[in-house]
């Protein structure tokens, strides 16, 4: 990213920031809320929901002014940003009764929905309803991990998020990150005795070497194992073990003494 | 043979012109599309076996090809022989022999396989008479149907790379921009961006890798003009694509082109092969030192794969989805790289400007929409094909002088043009000059260059519905206000026309298109509402004929409607009995004849045949 440094303008207030920021990172930095779907920070914005659309103009522009998406639009020097107004609000309200009317079961959706006012759609309700409002985040944290397992399928009103010719994706590890970035909670997975099921397949989990819990899939596991270029040995230990030993580690290094509450709370278990 | 100078590109065509001019006769037929749909190859082999067999290429110093489009489809196969300019249409393998012994043995035309010009019922003789092609001005058509498209030294002989060897070696690159930007050339895909200006802001990116690629994405229905270009004279398109690497820097480029048209792929191959064989394409090119290469890069047919960065994606072998353009193509395009990309029409148009000069293409049009447009012509006009005209000819001049008006002269009630995602204009427009910003004021656009003329039998909100229909189809579906935005509004509209409209709709339909007109991601969906707002701007009476009175009044909704056949005008032919698929139409010969409503499943055929127009719609 570039250091030079653009001054700009959010709902009338002067702020700096480094060229090559969105409206989005800016805002947020500065606690001005815009409302988001389909954004994480960790991840590429694409712009497909729509909700964070902004209205910019420029001294230069002669009036011109027009709405754009906060995610994707990079500052520049003198832009003049609007974050709320009539004509952003009926946007904004518009595309969440347009996803009310596609997923009028998703909670998440009608509590952001509730936060601007559509308690219901003023639409028909879609022939096939679901909780994925097809934001995309599943399918682009995949491939950020580096397994590209899913993407999406067809298009228009039939698009949906799909293993590759619906059959469980030969490329999947396992990770659940897909289910945990969604913000509809729209794919489904559970841990049972030690296996994940996730995207119609079964992954037999790692189990701590210390405690016995299952940890993570076995090919999640290689994958991460051979991503970082370490053995898997290294791995085979959960994150609380881990941490327990690091511990023990430390205090027989400096011969620390174990604090008498500790002994207590062991005592009682 | 490899031609490595100006010189000798010279003394090729010079070959190429003296082998033409050798015969005395020469035998056109077209192999376009449409043609061929209509038979036109089984034409051309009876030709060649006559040929063959009589030995007339000696008796007659008699040469023969298959050509590109020449436009009028709808009366194909068409055979042209020439020097006479005797135009035949409607050619089939049977009537070959007759040509042979009528037209080129004995110098007879026949008649019966001339054009009849449906107002005048005069037989033409002459191509260059038919008032279909006498009004036309051809620059982007400027050699189909006169070539043969696989051969290149025909098209060297039509002064084919002419353009190419004197931008290479008689203009600096920034030269040849200012020409083009001189010309005034805009984008003949549809956004009508300034040509030169585009060029210009990729040749001063700072990357020196840039690319330079050719849309022939072609998808609106009823739409073919690139496809004509690209099968008709795949040469030109290459030659304008050169001579915009050359004018950009570019090394690298590629032809987007749908597999859904095969023989403009297998042309545009064989052009490519040739151009390389020839020293037009590749390394080293005319012996100048400047290097450029083009590769076919097949799309599957997503109508969304038109728009330039959806387009650049799948080059690249990723979903073909559009980004944002905060940045532009011509900044970070395809691969990141600043990146040109042109429709087949504008680089087709590019060689002529360049021989013929910008101020010859400057000259022509309007102000601000210089030169010429193609139009594919169809719909409910007589003469329907692909047509070429100046910028700022009238829709009336279109549709009336080349297009010979409505079939059977019925009344006109609108013209759609721009694609799914142009508008409708009522009669009261037909005298708009056609241009980039006269189609936009009025609610339409000029798109790639469709128009589909419909008559006083075509219902507003059906056409609406059947636009929207295929922009729901075609959406890609990444942003929700034109995934959900324009499903909504399709099953709205489809509501009416099947009468469950309820007041309100039309107000909703405006609320809603103005979100998805603002937010949505690309052009597609920004466009998409323009079906149905144009018509509700034009024929809001008819929306309102289906809401509140539960009506179509032009009787296409089936569930709005019943035939009637007027007793006053009937005079008992019986053919509406005839036509009637369900037998629901009773009558004595010579008797007013009745149609059972209860039956009747409002097909229309009765309404189709009937010589009176006796069958009404109440």
């Amino acid at each position: 990213m570039s250091e030079k440094v653009v001054n700009l303008e959010i709902n009338g207030r002067g702020f700096q920031a480094r060229e090559g920021m969105t409206i989005l990172e800016v805002a947020k930095r500065e606690g001005i809320p815009i409302p988001t779907l389909c954004h994480h920070d960790a991840l590429e914005p694409v712009g497909a929901c729509r909700l964070c659309m902004v209205e910019i103009t420029h001294p230069n522009w002669r009036g011109w002014k027009g709405l754009v998406t906060a995610c994707l639009y990079p500052v520049e020097e003198g832009l003049q940003v609007t974050t709320e107004s009539q004509e952003i609000h009926q946007v904004r309200k518009t595309i969440l009764d347009l996803l009310l009317a596609r997923c009028p079961d998703a909670p998440y959706i009608q509590k952001v929905a509730a936060e601007h006012g559509v308690t219901a759609t003023s639409f028909k309700k879609n022939e096939v309803q679901t909780v994925c409002i097809l934001c995309g985040l599943c399918v682009r944290v995949c491939a950020v991990k580096g397994c590209n397992a899913i993407g999406t399928a067809r298009r228009g009103i039939r698009r949906e998020i799909a293993a590759p010719f619906g059959m469980p994706p030969p490329d999947c590890i396992g990770c659940t990150s897909c289910a945990h970035i969604c913000p509809t909670d729209a794919i489904p997975w559970e841990d049972v005795n030690g296996v994940r099921k996730i995207w119609d397949q079964e992954f037999e989990m790692v189990r701590c070497v210390s405690c016995g819990r299952p940890i993570m899939p076995v090919t999640q596991l290689e994958f991460e194992a051979k991503r970082a270029g370490i053995s898997p040995d290294y791995m085979t230990t959960c994150p609380a073990c881990s941490q327990q030993k690091t511990l023990e580690t430390i205090r027989t290094a400096f011969t620390i003494k174990r604090p008498a509450s500790e002994d207590a709370v062991e005592a009682a278990s | 043979m490899r031609i490595n100078s100006v010189k000798s590109l010279t003394r090729a065509a010079g070959r190429a012109r003296g082998e033409r001019k050798r015969l005395e006769t020469e035998v056109l037929v077209c192999a376009g599309t449409g043609c061929l749909a209509n038979g036109s190859m089984d034409v051309a082999e009876a030709f060649l076996g006559a040929i063959r067999r009589r030995k007339l290429e000696a008796r007659l110093k008699l040469g023969f090809k298959t050509t590109g489009c020449h436009g009028f489809c709808e009366k194909g196969p068409l055979v042209i022989i020439q020097p006479q300019g005797i135009f035949y249409k409607g050619v089939k393998a049977k009537d070959v022999k007759e040509i042979v012994d009528q037209t080129l043995l004995k110098g007879q035309v026949i008649q019966r396989l001339l054009y009849r010009d449906p107002n005048t019922k005069q037989r033409v003789e002459q191509y260059a008479e038919i008032p279909f092609y006498s009004k036309q001005h051809r620059i982007a058509l400027r050699n189909i149907g006169k070539i043969d498209p696989k051969c290149i030294d025909d098209c060297l002989a039509v002064g084919g790379y002419t353009g190419l060897a004197k931008a290479l070696t008689e203009m600096k690159p920034t030269e040849v921009i200012d020409a083009v930007t001189e010309s005034g050339l805009r984008g003949r895909g549809g956004g009508g961006f300034p040509t030169g200006r585009k060029w210009k802001t990729c040749r001063e990116a700072e990357d020196p890798t840039k690319y330079v690629l050719c849309n022939a994405d072609e998808g609106d229905p009823g739409a073919f003009m690139d496809r004509s270009i690209c099968e008709g004279d795949p040469h030109a398109v290459l030659e304008g694509m050169v001579i915009g690497a050359w004018a950009v820097g570019a090394s690298k480029g590629y032809i987007y082109v749908r597999e859904e048209y095969p023989l403009a792929v297998k042309h545009l191959q064989a052009a490519i092969e040739q151009a390389r064989e020839r020293g037009f394409l590749g390394d080293d090119i005319l012996g100048t030192g400047f290097s450029y290469d083009v590769q076919i890069a097949r799309g599957g047919g997503a109508f969304v794969c038109g728009e330039s960065s959806a387009l650049m994606k799948s080059v690249a072998g990723e979903v073909g989805e559009p980004r944002a353009k905060y940045v532009h193509s011509v900044i970070r395009g395809l691969y990141d790289k600043p990146t040109v990309l042109n429709n087949v029409e504008t680089w087709a148009n590019v060689p002529w400007i360049i021989t013929e000069g910008a101020a010859a293409f400057a000259s022509l049009g309007t102000k601000k929409s210089t030169g010429t447009k193609t139009f594919s012509l169809v719909g409910k006009v007589k003469n329907t094909g692909l047509v070429e005209v100046p910028m700022g000819i009238t829709l009336r001049e279109i549709i009336y002088d080349i297009g010979g008006g409505i079939i059977k002269n019925r009344p006109f009630k609108g013209v759609q043009t721009g694609g799914p995602s142009g508008g409708c204009l009522p009669e009261g427009k037909l005298d708009l000059p056609v241009d980039f910003d006269t189609l936009t004021e009025a609610g339409s656009m000029m798109g790639s260059g469709g128009m589909i003329v419909m008559d006083d039998r075509t219902c507003m909100v059906d056409v609406a519905r059947y636009f929207l229909k295929f922009l729901v189809d075609e959406s890609c579906g990444k942003c929700v206000p034109c995934r959900e935005g324009v499903h909504q509004l399709h099953q709205t509209v489809n509501d009416i026309c099947a009468g469950n409209g309820r007041p309100g709709d039309l107000e909703r339909i405006e609320a809603l298109s103005d979100v998805v007109v603002k937010a949505s991601l690309c052009a597609l969906g920004k466009s998409a509402p323009n079906p149905i707002l144009s018509t509700l701007r034009y024929f809001r009476e008819e929306y309102e004929a289906h809401i509140n009175d539960r009506k179509c009044p032009a009787g296409v909704c089936r569930n709005l409607f019943t035939f009637r056949i007027s007793p006053e005008i009937c005079n008992g032919c019986g053919l509406c009995a005839k036509s009637c698929p369900v037998d629901c139409i009773a009558g004595e010969k010579k008797e007013v004849h009745v149609i059972d409503a209860s039956v009747c499943t409002r097909c229309g055929a009765c309404r189709n045949v009937c010589p009176t127009d006796a069958v009404e719609v109440i």
